[in-house]
């Protein structure tokens, strides 16, 4: 008897098959999408401030789930299994999320999953930047007319037959082995001869550059507390990012006072407390000399930002108004964050409502999710103003 | 894969495929396509590698391929229920891995062509789910890309809700059209958990019902009674109502399709001439495939453990009629004894504030939990209950409530998909803690009312 296999075994070719991956380009599409609908969330999200050099970070996005109708997995009974010796009470896992959540105050409260409904996207900490950063700029940027704010660059704008083998031109090279091998008759390329290789020259060139200072002053008196210090630290944490990836020749000088105003490093100005007293004053005189020392306005633009809870001395306030309009009169712009969670009526804030000038910007701060608001006050990009 | 290579894999096959039928497997004609891993994927991730696109099943795709990057899991082969029966097997596999899951694979596809539960299934799914998918595609290019999509969000967050029985359901149900049939006689649960006040409302409406009994298929209900949908977006409801119907016995069957698929390919491989270095790496992956977990049940481990105890107990012809007539929770039901459940030492765990602890060792209720939990594929059971509420077109839905709830948050969110096929206000009534509560969604946002 012949036996007839009735199977087949083929082997196609798959190549062109690339659904799964077109779909998951939609889907991170997605993600992305619903990252920048949460970066205001996402500004103050401590995992990211906290993070030290870690390049992808989790990011918690609420609206990529598949909803469905389904049962609520936390009050319902599941099987599994043991290793023959299981017996009621065993403790299988810890639900991590319900550790961690903090201030839910909701208890067992019907069909909360606090921390499970979300979709944990990785991304990293430059792709949320160019998010981010992306219509921020440092407004009514100024080009100040001093030699020393030119920069130098390099342009590769030569090639020649000698050089450094680091800078061959690998086409230009290319391009004479073909040449070369088609004029001798050859149909393909065959070799390279040294006598084909090219070589890219460079020439140094100055380009123009504005040259800018940025001055944070945080206000670390007693009455800042953790809210208040972590609203202001993280508005600083990404204005000092934002800077750092986009200009490359923006000082920042970090200043931090309650009665008394002082330059402290970076590490200081984030990692800190202090207390007593506030008079903000201090800070802005404490601008005003580091701008007449070093920073000179012809030379500079010039960014002062202060942050505070807006609880000042109130007999300092009328100094502070004094002393905010000559900032101003050498800023491109005052940025004066208030951080105030109740919405009390703060003195400082109260003084400046009268300050008309529009190189004056403020942001009130309630919640979190507000300091990406400071953030596109602040660096609005197109936002000219006129030089006084 | 060399030539040589597939020579001997042809062999094996051909080896293989002997030993079944001597054994009564009964099977397909099978087509083995030998592919690389991201086809097995798309295949895992969509269900079909021909079906349409969507950025869930991308999410899903990327999901596998990053656990198969990291080592963390592997599918060795993905089988089809089709005539002939399509069985994927990854390039990267030796011999001995294929020659296991040939074996493993003629085992779902015999229980695929005798299991009573896919009496009904379409055996060509690959040619229409790839003809959908065409139909879907030009629909993009005419109503929109984005569109198309969120139509299919909303479908699919609704997708579950069909009914398989649907077919003798409407034979029943036109030999009592003298008898006056209550909704009770039609849907199961009603007369377990009656909400009074709901019924009042519905029942003081003079007017006949609408529908004239609960409609579990939401699927269908929405698409042939929606009034605002086009007929592409009817369309493509009816297209996942019908993928959804065709992988519906799959998720009845797990349990028993796995465990038979697993006991054959043991049968078989123990027929085969395997040299020392086979049977080690053959016992290897078999431990892995059965290996318990100890927060859920291993289908492979505890339909095997089945199988075995049935075999043992009434003999290998039993095990042919019990593979075409049982589903996962009669299977379970019916063949789950005490003795198994102490062997593979089964227990029900729970939340107990913010552990996770087993609270019930007890074999009748282990046994009757996982019966529970299979009914319905493990979804829960919804109801169209009137699709012109109020007097105003809305949609009221409602929960056959089991003893579980449901997940608020995400009910949540998926009434606004239920409102986007409908179009008109939707209401879900269902059960949190011992009270009747309705939610609703009015195209804006979510009202909840305990009654």
């Amino acid at each position: 008897m012949v036996h007839q296999p009735n199977f087949i075994i083929s082997k196609d070719d798959w190549s062109l098959h690339r659904k799964g991956y077109q779909d998951q380009l939609r889907h991170q599409e997605k993600v992305r999408d619903a990252i920048k609908k949460n970066l205001a969330d996402l500004v103050t999200d401590e995992s990211i401030i906290m993070q030290n050099g870690r390049q992808i970070i989790k990011v918690p996005i609420r609206s990529l789930d598949e909803y469905k109708f389904r049962y609520n997995y936390n009050k319902g009974q599941h099987g599994g299994q043991g290793d023959g010796s299981s017996s009621v009470g065993d403790v299988l896992g810890k639900d991590p999320s319900g550790a961690q959540q903090k201030g839910q105050g909701k208890g067992e409260g019907a069909g909360e999953q606090p921390g499970i409904d979300y979709y944990e996207a990785e991304v990293s900490l430059d792709e949320i930047e160019t998010m981010l950063f992306k219509d921020l700029e440092l407004p009514n940027l100024q080009r100040k007319t001093l030699d020393d704010i030119r920069t130098q660059d390099i342009r590769f704008n030569d090639i020649r037959k000698k050089g450094l083998s680091g800078n061959i031109d690998k086409r230009r090279t290319l391009m004479e082995a073909v040449r070369r091998n088609a004029l001798a008759g050859q149909k393909h390329l065959k070799n390279i001869h040294p006598d084909d290789l090219r070589y890219k020259t460079w020439e140094e060139i100055e380009v123009p550059h504005s040259q800018a200072v940025v001055l944070a002053m945080m206000d670390t008196s007693g009455s800042m507390g953790q809210f208040e210090k972590y609203i202001a630290r993280s508005f600083f944490f990404w204005m000092t990012r934002f800077l750092r990836t986009r200009y490359e020749h923006v000082d920042i000088q970090y200043i931090a006072h309650h009665t008394e105003a002082k330059v402290v490093t970076e590490h200081e100005f984030f990692t800190k407390g202090e207390s007593g007293g506030t008079i903000c004053s201090s800070a802005y005189r404490l601008a005003l000399q580091l701008i007449a020392e070093k920073y000179p306005p012809n030379k500079f633009n010039i960014y002062p930002f202060h942050f505070s809870d807006g609880d000042n001395l109130s007999s300092d306030n009328e100094k502070c108004i004094r002393l905010v309009k000559e900032l101003m009169e050498i800023s491109n712009i005052f940025g004066y964050g208030e951080v105030n969670q109740y919405n009390r009526s703060s003195t400082l804030m109260s003084a400046f409502k009268n300050v008309t000038d529009p190189k004056f910007k403020n942001v009130l701060i309630k919640e979190k999710g507000e300091v990406y608001k400071a953030l596109t006050t602040f660096f609005k990009a197109g936002d000219a103003i006129q030089a006084s | 894969m060399k030539k040589n290579e597939l020579k001997e894999l042809e062999e094996a096959i051909e080896e293989i495929t002997m030993i079944a039928r001597d054994f009564g497997l009964d099977f397909y004609d099978m087509h083995y396509e030998i592919c690389p891993s991201e086809i097995i994927y798309t295949f895992g991730a969509y269900g079909m590698p021909t079906r349409f696109s969507h950025w869930s099943f991308g999410k899903a795709f990327h999901r596998m391929k990053v656990q198969y990057d990291f080592g963390l899991s592997k599918i060795y082969e993905l089988v089809i229920n089709s005539d002939p029966c399509y069985a994927f097997l990854l390039d990267s596999n030796t011999l001995l891995q294929n020659k296991l899951i040939v074996a493993h694979v003629l085992g779902h596809c015999d229980f695929f062509k005798h299991n009573a539960r896919f009496y009904n299934t379409s055996r060509f799914m690959v040619d229409s789910m790839a003809a959908s998918a065409e139909r879907i595609r030009q629909y993009e290019i005419e109503y929109g890309k984005l569109a198309v999509e969120e139509f299919i969000d909303s479908a699919l967050a609704l997708q579950e809700h069909v009914d398989p029985a649907l077919v003798g359901r409407n034979m029943r149900k036109g030999n009592q059209a003298q008898s006056v049939a209550s909704p009770e006689q039609v849907d199961p649960y009603a007369d377990l958990f009656e909400i009074g006040a709901v019924k009042e409302e519905t029942q003081s409406q003079p007017t006949p019902r609408f529908p004239a009994e609960p409609e579990k298929d939401l699927m269908m209900f929405i698409m042939e009674h929606a009034k605002h949908l086009q007929d592409w977006q009817r369309d493509i409801l009816s297209v996942m109502r019908e993928e959804m119907l065709y992988f519906w016995p799959q998720l009845e069957t797990k349990i028993m399709n796995e465990g038979w698929a697993t006991y054959w390919h043991l049968q078989i491989m123990r027929e085969l001439d395997l040299d020392e270095g086979e049977t080690v790496e053959f016992a290897k992956m078999n431990a892995g495939v059965i290996m318990p977990s100890r927060t859920s049940l291993n289908p492979y481990h505890v339909g095997l453990k089945m199988w075995e105890d049935i075999e043992k107990r009434y003999g290998r012809e039993a095990m042919w009629e019990i593979r075409e007539v049982e589903s996962d929770s009669s299977f379970l039901r019916n063949y789950l004894t005490k003795e198994l459940c102490e062997e593979m030492d089964l227990y029900l765990y729970q939340k107990v504030g913010n552990e996770w602890k087993v609270v019930e060792k007890d074999w009748e209720k282990v046994r009757d939990m996982l019966c529970a939990s299979r009914v319905n594929g493990g979804f829960p059971v919804l109801t169209a209950q009137d699709g012109d509420y109020l007097k105003n077109g809305e949609l009221y839905l409602k929960h056959s409530f089991d003893g579980t709830e449901l997940d608020v948050k995400y009910l949540e969110k998926t009434l606004p998909h239920v409102y986007n096929l409908w179009g008109r206000t939707i209401h879900l009534e269902t059960v949190l803690d011992g009270r009747a509560v309705i939610f609703t969604h009015d195209g804006k946002k979510n009202h909840r009312r305990f009654q």
